[in-house]
């Protein structure tokens, strides 16, 4: 079952991270996507995540959905001006993939190629907008196309955004714009996604809480002092801190998580980044396989 | 020299919908030369204005709107007129709109746009604040520039990298501009107005229109360059 028809039905959807390798060697990623089949509902291809540059999202969505599984094209706005954009949402729709998700992307300076020119020619906001248009049978000049795409169309929040306001507000615009469903940043605090739940329920959209397994508590102490928006409290840390099997109480830590989140979202979108391999065993501890 | 010029009416009065009464500023120095913000050109706003309905509650032509210390110090001369308006109308660059906007808590709508700055920043030095678009958006930002103030030039909105308010890109000396277009918002009770879905920049505007590179004026400018 593809991701469009798990969102309609209304079961718990769960979308897994792959990344596309530094190089042309796809076996580790199509192996890890492998590991996935049956048990989530789509994945994710990044697109030069932070800024390093990689394989294309859009070739590793094909590689990926010829193994039979459900891409979603991630594409950002960092690299490719409003030409590339449109071409690319064509390509993808020309090769069957489409699902898509519109990123702002990180920054240049985040990545390896620090003294990039960054784009960002078009916006999150702008490129929903775009793709909804393609839709319509239109480019962004007004010119009609020859056969027209369909898209499912995703977004991204980030639920630990202080203040919170902002990205409600850019949230309902990128609804307005076309966005069909949302994957978050990762949360570590149900009770304050609570809350972004509460400020969000009215914009009426599915949304999948992003999961990121806890790979060791530097990782953890890291995205605290780094990452915007993601916050892991010290019980958590302290908890991984004290285990002698730290991975596997990282997927205890994962699998609890998604349980408790459960009843306040339309699913989870996990986030491995470099354990891909252990996303069957955080689906088995969450109880969703 | 910056050079500026008027919106069209319907956009300027369209900014004004929901204000009755406004004060005027103008410039004495590009602004006037351009014929976009002077004294005759306020003056004529004005009489358009008052046609279209609204209340003029003064107006204020400044030597430099760039100079923020003068701005600050020649509006202070006009503090009642200023308080007993709705919203200010600024004829002037997009530097002497985020002057206006930097020292009056109401909205600082703009009535121009900046088509070039040939190099000059004006009077208000210490960071870029004009991207000269050619397409002003400080309507909608609570007069902080968005092309600017944000390190990727975002216009609908903030991403998700800004923490406590810092810019992922050196977070340690750059503010989030869009953090700071929140707060400013908020500040002036017009949050609603970044709910708008702006539509891509038209970037062919950011080339002065041929019209104006024909002028004797950008003539003369290009020379005394060198160029």
């Amino acid at each position: 079952m593809g991701l469009a028809e798990a969102l309609k039905n209304g079961k718990f959807v769960v979308t897994a991270e792959v990344a596309p390798p530094k190089g042309v060697d796809v076996q580790e990623m199509l192996e890890n996507a492998e590991l996935l089949k049956g048990k989530v509902d789509a994945v994710n291809i990044t697109d030069q995540q932070s800024s390093v540059m990689r394989l294309g999202s859009l070739v590793s969505c094909y590689l990926i959905k010829q193994k039979g599984l459900d891409p979603v094209f991630q594409v950002t706005c960092r690299d490719r001006n409003r030409l590339a954009l449109q071409s690319d949402l064509l390509s993808a729709y020309a090769l069957g993939i489409t699902n898509v998700l519109c990123l702002t992307g990180d920054y240049v300076s985040l990545g390896d190629h620090p003294n990039a020119k960054p784009v960002f020619d078009l916006d999150s906001v702008s490129l929903l907008k775009v793709a909804k248009t393609l839709e319509e049978g239109y480019d962004l000049a007004g010119k009609p196309l020859k056969g027209t795409p369909k898209f499912l169309l995703g977004a991204v929040v980030n639920p630990g955004a202080e203040p919170l306001e902002p990205q409600i507000i850019k949230m309902e615009k990128k609804v307005k714009a076309g966005a069909q469903f949302f994957q978050t940043q990762g949360v570590f605090e149900p009770a304050k996604f609570e809350k972004f739940v509460k400020a969000s329920a009215y914009l009426r959209v599915s949304v999948l809480a992003g999961i990121i397994p806890l790979r060791s508590v530097a990782m953890a102490r890291f995205m605290n002092k780094a990452v915007a928006g993601v916050h892991v409290p010290e019980e958590i840390i302290e908890e991984l801190d004290r285990a002698t099997d730290k991975p596997k109480k990282s997927i205890e830590i994962a699998g609890r998580l998604i349980r408790e989140l459960k009843g306040m979202c339309q699913g989870v979108h996990i986030m491995a980044i470099g354990w891909e391999k252990r996303v069957p065993a955080i689906l088995e501890a969450a109880g969703l396989v | 020299m910056i050079v500026s010029e008027l919106k069209p009416l319907p956009e300027i009065l369209g900014y004004l919908e929901r204000d009755k009464s406004i004060f005027l500023v103008g410039c004495h120095g590009c602004a006037e030369v351009c014929q976009t913000g002077g004294e005759a050109q306020v003056l004529e706003m004005k009489q358009k204005l008052e046609q279209a309905g609204k209340k003029i509650t003064g107006y204020s032509v400044v030597d430099f709107l760039c100079n923020k210390a003068l701005v600050k110090m020649k509006l202070y001369a006009h503090e009642e007129e200023i308080m007993a308006a709705d919203s200010l109308l600024v004829m002037t660059c997009g530097i002497g709109i985020q002057a206006t906007a930097s020292v009056v808590d109401k909205p600082a709508h703009p009535a121009c746009n900046t088509l070039n700055l040939g190099g000059f920043h004006g009077e208000w030095r210490g960071s870029e604040r004009c991207l000269e678009c050619g397409d002003c958006l400080l309507e909608y930002t609570g007069g902080i520039c968005p092309l600017v103030a944000c390190t990727k030039g975002l216009i609908n909105g903030p991403c998700g990298g800004a923490k406590d308010g810092k810019c992922e890109f050196e977070p340690a000396v750059r503010e989030c501009g869009w953090h700071l277009i929140y707060q400013r918002l908020q500040k002036i009770g017009q949050l609603d107005k970044i709910k708008t879905i702006l539509p891509p920049k038209d970037y062919a505007k950011m080339q002065p229109p041929p019209a104006l590179r024909s002028t004797i004026l950008w003539a003369l400018e290009q020379k005394e360059t060198g160029r």
